[in-house]
């Protein structure tokens, strides 16, 4: 039986039920058992004390699109080696993506999947299973199998289903099992060759452009789609200011449709490529300073729901390259929470409305019982010092590859201490 | 056939012998240098022009090494270069990477590695990507010259555009320069726009809405998609060579349609001031995008451009390799 922890001082702070205020935690079994405003209760005997003075408490963050490269390329990131950086990053719950090698389009895998993640990793690890076999887009998997092996939501990752009648059966059938699908919204063609944003500054560096109704056209046949067959659908990633009208068009016609965002399309914008920077090829990819204010009013407004790292580990082999032909991602699991603190530091976002992105969101989208700090759910916890200063170094990341887009970027506030399921998996060694 | 413009030995001009120390390590765009700096280089390949037509050597370069790295097929641009570094004594070798190790996975950071271990003063680079140049240039430690990466630059064709346009009409400030064609997929097209503002000539480009980038509008003074409207009243039209595998149904529907609307024959050309210069970097697709008539007129200077490359390659190589400061013309 695990040790009960006991976590003083903390600032705890979340949405529903509403605590935002100093006081304690207490942590039996992998749960919570009590949460008190300002002094603690009597520990339980043998109970660890945490001394959470001037941190934040908050559940575990869920990251809904993190890319590993378990199975097929180990070398770029394993689920061991990304739940370490998740741990680190203050993440409690991963979902990862289903494009690996092999896909996950079978029961088989999705099950592999969860027993590797079982005996490796240090948080919870959940599958996404693949929509299409082999996420190719044209036959659907086995749905009802698939979320009895253990998958908690249906994507096809880094690709887009392009035919519309396979888009439509696949909501069909998914509403018939109750799974939520997650979709990137990005027309084939209209994106053909596309490295960046278009606009003046793809033309100035030479680099074709991925215009924004790429984006938009599929967005708004998803939204049709999902109107038509009643299926949890979410749209991830959106990109463009553009985007969040469309959503707001069928935000207003009752759509129960969610959204999510990538961190990078929050902190950064297009102009970060600068001189053919690599690791800021994105997907979607970087858009304009406008996009980007337009994506932070959209989780203002609530129309997007959800923040995720978009983790995609690659290796230096592909990414020193020119940048047409450099891989597409950045990691961002270490660096997601303190990334999206830099919207609440330049009070562009409450820290409530940040958390929620990045815990009951995705909790309820995906029908987990994580993603809230109340009595009885699992103990999966976030401490984190708001303002200290540190600096992203490559060479301290836990992640198997080093494609961060926060390189030696200068972060305020950072994760102290993350507990899943009552279990300490990482504490900054500096804090305690 | 335009005449002939004479060099500095014949007028007597731009015979100065010191020329400004370059401040750049490389060459790898036009973007960056001021209008000083282009100045400055198109008196240097004024000078060399000499050179050139006495077919001298100069010593500038002996005992230097270029390797010119062409990833990309392009006899003209590679003899070009070839030859400038010859006429300054420097050791030129040729690697077509195409036939090389690329073939066999090695990545261009490895290339540079490899190349880098061998020592050579300048590296001469054509490579298919946007940026390629400039990421072999971090891996190095020599000199590094853009000789045209994917669609972004190709600095020293912008180069000797400006130097053949100097010859014939003084300057280049104010001039109203045309650049009629392929502007989406065309690097030289992006040198010579980022040029020919900085030195405050007015640029238009004419082109099928298809042809053109993205913001186009903010790398330009006009846009024209009427070729007649757009050659109005302009001293310079230069022509963009339209590849062929754009000409199908892709961007634009067929050649004939395209020479009909936006190729330059006698008609469209009548629009133009009427002593324009006629320009092409070639290759030349006849009947496409120029006609043979003109491109073989009187108001064509194409093969000046030809010659004038040679000088300005020249000019780069000295500029940024010399240790003495003069051309020695």
């Amino acid at each position: 039986m695990r040790k009960p922890l006991l976590i003083e001082n903390a600032h705890i702070i979340n949405s529903m039920p509403y605590h935002d205020h100093i006081g304690a935690i207490l942590v039996e079994d992998g749960r919570v058992s009590e949460i008190v405003k300002g002094a603690p209760p009597g520990a339980p005997d043998g109970a660890e004390r945490i001394d959470a003075k001037g941190l934040i408490a908050s559940p575990g963050l869920i990251d809904m699109r993190v890319f590993t490269g378990e199975p097929g390329l180990d070398y770029r990131e394993t689920l061991e080696s990304a739940s370490l950086a998740a741990a680190a990053g203050g993440v409690t719950t991963i979902v990862v993506m289903p494009d690996t090698n092999p896909v996950i389009d079978d029961p088989a895998l999705v099950d592999f999947v969860a027993r590797r993640a079982a005996a490796t990793a240090k948080v919870r690890v959940l599958p996404a299973a693949a929509i299409t076999r082999g996420v190719e887009g044209r036959e659907i998997t086995e749905f009802g199998l698939l979320r009895e092996a253990g998958a908690v939501c249906l994507t096809d990752g880094r690709r887009s289903i392009q035919d519309s009648g396979v888009l439509k059966a696949a909501m069909t059938y998914a509403y018939n099992f109750d799974m939520p699908i997650v979709h990137l919204p990005c027309d084939a063609s209209l994106a053909a060759g596309g490295q960046m944003n278009a606009g003046s500054f793809s033309s100035f560096l030479g680099l074709k452009g991925i215009p924004i109704e790429a984006e938009t056209i599929p967005l708004d046949r998803d939204m049709q789609l999902a109107l038509a067959t009643g299926v949890r659908y979410h749209a991830a990633p959106v990109s463009t200011a553009r985007s969040i009208d469309v959503l707001e068009r069928y935000r207003r016609d009752g759509s129960v449709t969610s959204a999510g965002v990538s961190i990078n399309n929050l902190c950064l914008n297009q102009t970060d490529i600068g001189a053919y920077r690599t690791y800021y090829k994105l997907n979607p990819p970087l858009r304009t300073e406008d996009d980007r204010r337009a994506l932070i009013a959209g989780i203002k407004s609530g129309l997007i729901d959800t923040i995720h790292s978009d983790h995609d580990p690659q290796d230096s082999e592909v990414k020193r390259q020119p940048f047409a032909d450099a891989a597409t991602g950045a990691i961002g699991l270490e660096t997601l929470l303190a990334s999206a603190l830099r919207l609440f530091h330049s009070d562009d976002l409450d820290i409530m409305v940040l958390l929620e992105t990045m815990t009951t969101r995705p909790a309820q989208i995906l029908g987990l019982e994580t993603g809230s700090l109340k009595k009885g759910a699992p103990a999966d916890i976030c401490l984190f010092d708001v303002d200290y200063p540190w600096i992203v170094e490559e060479a301290q990341l836990r992640s198997r590859s080093t494609n961060t887009a926060f390189e030696n970027a200068r972060m305020t506030g950072k994760v102290m201490m993350t507990i899943v399921g009552g279990e300490i998996v990482f504490k900054e060694t500096g804090r305690w | 056939m335009a005449q002939r413009t004479p060099d500095a030995s014949e007028t007597g001009a731009g015979t100065a012998t010191a020329f400004p120390a370059f401040a750049h390590r490389h060459m790898l765009g036009i973007a960056g240098l001021n209008p000083v700096e282009i100045d400055a280089l198109l008196n240097r390949a004024e000078a060399m022009i000499p050179i050139s037509r006495q077919r001298r050597t100069l010593p500038n370069l002996a005992g230097k090494t270029q390797i010119n790295l062409f990833f990309e097929n392009s006899t003209r641009t590679q003899a070009s270069f070839e030859i400038a570094g010859k006429r300054l004594g420097a050791t030129v070798m040729n690697m077509a990477m195409r036939t090389s190790s690329v073939a066999k996975g090695e990545t261009l950071v490895d290339t540079a590695a490899t190349l880098n271990a061998m020592q050579p003063d300048v590296i001469v680079v054509r490579h298919g990507s946007s940026g390629a140049v400039s990421l072999l240039s971090q891996k190095v430690e020599c000199a590094v010259i853009n000789a045209g990466d994917g669609t972004h630059e190709h600095p020293t064709q912008a180069l000797l555009d400006a130097l053949t346009i100097r010859r014939h009409l003084g300057r280049l400030n104010g001039m109203t320069v045309a650049i009629c064609g392929d502007i989406a997929n065309s690097r030289v097209a992006r040198s010579n726009l980022v040029l020919l503002r900085t030195m405050l000539a007015r640029t238009r480009v004419i082109a099928p809405r298809t042809l053109l980038p993205p913001g186009i509008g903010d790398m330009v003074d006009e846009v024209y998609t009427d070729m007649r409207e757009g050659l109005e009243g302009v001293d310079v039209i230069m022509m963009l060579r339209l590849q062929h595998e754009r000409s199908a149904g892709k961007l634009i529907a067929s050649p004939r349609e395209y020479f009909r609307f936006y190729g330059l024959d006698a008609e469209k050309l009548r629009y133009a001031n009427p002593n324009a210069l006629v320009m092409h970097p070639g290759p030349m697709n006849r009947g496409v995008e120029i006609d043979p008539a003109i491109a073989d007129g009187p108001q064509s200077v194409i093969t000046e451009q030809v010659e004038m490359g040679v000088a300005v390659r020249m000019a780069v190589l000295d500029a940024l390799l010399s240790k003495t400061d003069a051309a020695d013309a």
